[in-house]
């Protein structure tokens, strides 16, 4: 107990909220499924952002008691990797793509379009829950830029007027 | 009769409708009491045309592109099914400027096939390379694709043969075969193409890898940025398992391979090999040290041979045809083909599979048409974000890698990224450091803070402070010697490239 208190202190991890019984339910499956593989972590964290939609906090200790791993190895591979989150994301998340090729589009136009249509920086969340913009570099469409990807659906050509009318199409189909 | 029809399930020409003009397509085939077959494809690399739609007529393959869902209906009035003539009409791809002069070796069934047919990969030529090498003893098959002079295409250029050797000759209970599929670089989407677009060309490659070094065990890293690649291979992969291909007795040879493809996690700094394999072990992806290279001590401690995509995939015909056919094509020390890929600002966007030795010019202008915009080229970016910005007075540079290497460019992965005349280039430079802070994996302090003041100082050098320049060019010089891999050392290339080449630019005056 005294050696956990003093890695808590070395280590500042966000507020672990328990797992709901439903969370912990699904984060044990995708663990059950995936721990025989060789370097199983990655995949297993995959598995949990896509049956949550997120990491939970409240998962690391269950995690790396599972796979024989301390809380700081878990806790450390999630923060190196931009893809996984700590936090829920909106219903839909918006990936835009800040790459070169983009830029030489009119990539930084389309990202302060972006920014203030969803009133939103990068890894927020608007005030509806709705979508969550993460910044990506590269979705290799790089022909036709700008890109970015809704949901896992690439979109290529995107100016602020198409943009506007992904948002509206999205809404309408919801 | 039954009409086969093609529209692309590329991501790129899914990002352009290509979903929506496929339904299209059924749906007024549907309505109109017409029976066709519509195959999914890869995409032919005329990126700026698509959705193309590919129709099968008695006279062969003709096109039509870019074909939106609305385009449809005009198409079957103007009897498209027989060829029909239309606006949207390219005629036979086969004569098309942009692919009648390119060398498609490693692209040659991209875009003709249904990517998830084994059959159609087994007509087109497909799965010739691996019999050839179970034939052989493992030395020869290294000996082989040593002679083609092949050089690894993920940009570092290592000769293939020379990897392979190491391997073979290391002990080790397990070896590895690892695919470098994390292709992050802006300007580049050759991989994603094959593995969208051909996936068993892949498949066979690793294999042909794993019998030339005794490897029993392969592992495709892919980027999570690639979703639909990710799919088709998992299912290119369940197809080669249930048809022999794959598994404990390959074609019947009593040799074991498996394949099984990993999802990285958006870091780019997992393009680099020694930090992909930490990745694939499951840790953050810190590079290591080198050496031990990771022919000697690579994926879980053991012999690993670690080549990026395009270097499998050009290895089945290199085992079909034999070195000196491929070798024919290419330059100096730069044997084969490189698919080239011309992004950014560009009129006709796409892959260019040619020999090396074409002029940046050719591609610039023959291939790609201009700007985009129509306003001039100001600067293209070759390699990625770690290429050099190559100003419009050394366009005539050739595409080789010690040729190219004489301007201070890096060929790369073969994207060329373009720029028209409205580019700020030291926003560029800015950029380029603002990326090496955010992808930096923090082992080496040249990097990981290097990075930093980096865009510290060109703030400060925009501003209108002119010695920090004498600051900038100091930086760069830490990094580039003091860096351990490439993300640090490189990072400099393409700020010091924009500085020297573009120095009214970093200068605090109005600029347009």
């Amino acid at each position: 107990m005294k050696g956990q208190l003093q890695e808590q202190a070395l280590h500042p991890m966000p507020a672990a909220r328990p797992l709901a019984a439903a969370e912990r339910a699904k984060v044990l499956e995708v663990i059950v499924r995936l721990r025989a593989l060789p370097g199983a972590l990655l995949p297993v964290l995959h598995g949990v952002q896509d049956a949550l939609g997120y990491v939970p906090p409240g998962a690391v200790t269950l995690i790396a008691s599972e796979l024989n791993l301390t809380r700081a190895e878990v806790h450390g591979v999630i923060t190196f990797y931009h893809y996984f989150r700590s936090t829920k994301p909106g219903k839909q998340v918006l990936q835009l793509c800040r790459a070169e090729a983009c830029q030489s589009l009119g990539a930084v136009a389309l990202e302060q379009h972006v920014k203030s249509r969803l009133g939103v920086d990068f890894h927020g969340t608007t005030a509806d829950g709705r979508y969550t913009l993460e910044p990506v570099y590269c979705l290799g469409n790089c022909a036709c830029g700008p890109s970015l990807m809704l949901d896992g659906e690439l979109h290529g050509r995107v100016d602020p007027q198409t943009f506007d009318e992904l948002l509206a199409s999205a809404r309408g189909a919801a | 009769m039954t009409t086969t029809l093609y529209v692309p399930c590329d991501a790129s020409a899914l990002s352009l409708g290509a979903e929506a003009t496929a339904k299209a397509i059924i749906a007024e085939a549907q309505r109109r009491g017409v029976e066709i077959r519509l195959v999914r494809n890869g995409t032919r690399g005329m990126l700026w045309l698509e959705p193309m739609v590919e129709v099968e007529t008695a006279a062969g393959r003709v096109a039509y592109g870019p074909v939106k869902a609305r385009d449809v209906a005009g198409l079957f009035d103007a009897g498209f099914l027989q060829g029909g003539t239309h606006a949207l009409a390219l005629g036979a791809l086969a004569d098309h400027p942009y692919l009648k002069n390119q060398e498609r070796l490693t692209f040659a069934r991209v875009g003709i096939t249904d990517p998830l047919s084994l059959d159609d990969y087994l007509v087109h030529g497909g799965y010739r390379g691996l019999p050839a090498a179970l034939a052989m003893a493992a030395p020869a098959i290294v000996q082989e694709v040593t002679d083609s002079g092949l050089r690894g295409r993920g940009g570092a250029a290592f000769p293939a043969g020379i990897k392979w050797k190491t391997v073979l000759g290391a002990e080790g209970s397990q070896k590895y075969i690892v695919c470098n599929a994390d292709e992050g670089d802006s300007g580049t989407y050759s991989d994603r193409m094959i593995m969208e677009g051909d996936p068993f060309v892949l498949i066979e490659g690793m294999t042909i890898a794993g019998m030339a070094v005794g490897a029993t065990r392969g592992y495709i890293y892919l980027r999570c940025e690639y979703p639909h690649a990710y799919r088709t291979l998992n299912q290119a992969i369940a197809t080669a398992y249930a048809r022999n291909y794959l598994g404990q007795d390959v074609l019947g040879s009593k040799r074991a391979f498996d394949l099984e493809v990993r999802l990285g996690a958006g870091a780019y700094i997992c393009g680099e090999e020694t930090s992909l394999l930490e990745s694939l072990e499951g840790k953050r992806g810190q590079i290591r040290f080198k050496p031990p290279l990771p022919a000697i001590k690579g994926l879980f401690g053991q012999p690993t041979v670690i080549n990026n995509v395009i270097t499998y995939a050009s290895v089945p015909i290199i085992l079909d045809r034999g070195a000196p056919f491929y070798k024919e094509y290419g330059m100096g020390r730069s044997r084969g083909t490189l698919p080239f890929q011309l992004t950014g600002n560009i009129k006709h966007g796409g892959l260019i599979e040619k020999a090396f030795g074409i002029t940046l010019r050719e591609l610039l202008y023959d291939y790609g048409g201009g700007s985009y915009s129509g306003r001039p080229i100001r600067a293209v970016q070759v390699g990625g974000p770690l290429g050099a910005y190559i100003p419009a007075s050394q366009f005539d540079a050739v595409l080789d890698y010690e040729e190219f290497a004489k301007i201070g460019g890096m060929v790369g992965h073969g994207g060329i990224v373009v720029f028209d005349d409205t580019v700020d280039m030291a926003a560029q430079a800015r950029y380029a450091m603002e990326f090496c802070a955010v992808e930096s994996c923090g082992k080496c302090t040249p990097c990981r803070i290097g990075s930093t003041r980096g865009v510290e100082v060109i703030d400060r050098l925009v501003a209108g402070e002119q010695k920090q320049e004498v600051l900038l060019r100091d930086l760069c010089e830490t990094m580039l010697a003091g860096s351990l891999c490439a993300l640090g050392g490189m990072t400099p290339f393409p700020v010091l490239s924009a500085l020297n080449h573009f120095p009214e630019d970093f200068r605090n005056v109005n600029r347009p």
